[in-house]
């Protein structure tokens, strides 16, 4: 067997080290997903309204979000605020404002997908049934809505997670920023750990993200 | 006689500049059953929901003992709460148990507390024969099981007038009965109802007066032994007509 250098991860406090890094990354992107959820339903909400003013300008804070990269806006809120508006944001919270814009974003779109989706129907028999528009949403169309948002969103938080690597750009020193640290110091006497390193990344990538799918999965089963 | 349950003047329903109901003035009194009949397209189903103002109208009023029932009315929901709708596709809530969607309304809605609903609605369930489906899903009940859960929803809030909307156009056969004996059961109590239907057999078994409704317009009104046997405008008899079948081919 080769030499993938997993020793460098024994040496000192590396192991602690790159579990802290993932810390950092699983903080930044639960952080934004919890924000993106709550958020992205208000705004899918807000997407249905026929209203041409508030179409307008979601449809285009929906497009903003996909045509720019992640790590551009990352800049922009890093660097840029510090420049025009001489705020010192932290990194970590750098990040978090910007998943959470480009979260809610995506989660909105896919809110508002799952609420049109609902049958005109189920509207009527709920009003028929003396509901103001208020509950209808809150015991109709929400739990509903929530249902069909499952195997959707989780395959937007788990993109959430692994997006959370460019954040290392701004100077956060995540799973993987510290994964190149070990590396780099080790450079000459452990010259293969890069591909040790990197693998026991990808493996805690897998773990953080697969017990969401397991959830999602039973989730959907319950509620079928 | 106390007053009428609900009195219609003169409603006027268009879609965009295509009149469908045209000055329909109908009266409901307490314990009446109205069965709505005419052919496809002729308004009955528009005019059961501007009964329940799912459908804003454009001349006319319609008032449940005195209130008026409109879209634009600021107590509408609580309006509703006294008219029960039967939609013909049922319309349960799929992600609640049958118990839930029952007493959902009474005990969100009405406020009533969740034991004596939950009593109300099991009684109810156990008289439709599906006492034992109160924790099933809607997912798991067959056609004719859905259609009377959703009586029974609209039952437990406790309506002063009922309205069922073609509900067994979306059943098999076998499964009309069984929906069918269940209204007939309720007219038997004194329910107020209008039942709009394709099912002549059963309307007559059913009204105490029928309405024809043809092109929006009330073409006759009458008792249903009346109706069927005798009806007094060609229209009426050319429509009853399509519901029986003739051989014209001779045996060779």
């Amino acid at each position: 067997m080769p030499d993938l250098g997993l020793e460098v991860l024994l040496k000192g406090k590396n192991m602690a080290r790159i579990l802290g890094g993932l810390g950092v990354a699983l903080r930044i992107s639960l952080l934004s997903v919890m924000i993106s959820i709550f958020a992205g339903i208000l705004m899918g909400m807000l997407m249905t309204w026929k209203n041409p003013i508030s179409r307008a300008l979601t449809r285009c804070y929906l497009e903003v979000v996909r045509i720019m990269p992640q790590m551009v806006l990352l800049f922009l809120v890093y660097f840029g605020t510090t420049r025009i508006f001489g705020w010192n944001l932290s990194g970590e919270l750098s990040a978090v404002i910007v998943f959470s814009f480009w979260g809610t974003a995506e989660m909105g779109d896919l809110v508002r997908g799952a609420l049109i989706s609902i049958p005109v129907h189920q509207y009527e028999s709920a009003a028929a049934l003396g509901m103001t528009s208020g509950q209808i949403y809150r015991y109709i169309v929400l739990p509903q809505t929530v249902r069909r948002l499952i195997p959707l969103s989780i395959n937007l938080i788990t993109r959430m997670i692994k997006t959370t690597s460019l954040v290392l750009m701004i100077g956060v020193v995540e799973v993987l920023k510290v994964a190149q640290q070990i590396i780099e110091a080790n450079r000459m006497n452990s010259p293969n750990a890069a591909f040790g390193v990197y693998l026991t990344v990808f493996l805690l990538y897998f773990i953080a993200c697969w017990p969401i799918s397991m959830l999602a999965g039973a989730l959907e089963k319950r509620w079928r | 006689m106390s007053d009428p349950v609900l009195e219609i003047k003169h409603l006027v329903k268009r879609f965009g500049d295509q009149t469908v109901l045209k000055d329909i003035t109908l009266t409901v009194e307490e314990g009446e059953v109205i069965v709505v009949v005419g052919p496809s397209g002729c308004g009955k189903s528009t005019l059961l929901r501007c009964i329940n103002a799912l459908e804003e109208i454009q001349g006319g009023e319609i008032r449940l003992k005195g209130a008026e029932v409109s879209k634009t009315s600021s107590n509408l929901a609580k309006i509703r709460q006294r008219i029960g709708m039967v939609f013909q596709s049922y319309e349960l809530f799929p992600h609640l148990s049958v118990l839930d969607n029952i007493i959902l309304a009474p005990t969100k809605v009405q406020k009533r507390s969740k034991e004596e609903a939950k009593e109300e609605a099991l009684a109810l369930l156990s008289r439709v024969g599906l006492r034992e489906k109160a924790d099933s899903f809607p997912r798991q009940l067959s056609g004719g099981q859905k259609q009377r859960v959703a009586i029974v929803r609209a039952l437990c809030m406790h309506p002063e007038i009922l309205l069922f909307d073609e509900v067994t156009a979306a059943l098999d056969p076998e499964m009309v009965r069984e929906v069918l004996d269940v209204i007939l059961g309720l007219a038997d109590q004194g329910k107020t109802m209008i039942i709009v239907t394709h099912e002549m057999q059963f309307a007559r078994a059913v009204a105490d007066r029928v309405i024809f409704l043809e092109e929006g317009v009330i073409k006759e009104e009458g008792s249903p032994d009346q109706f069927f046997e005798e009806p007094k405008t060609e229209r009426a008899k050319e429509f009853l007509k399509t519901f029986t079948f003739e051989r014209k081919r001779s045996r060779v």
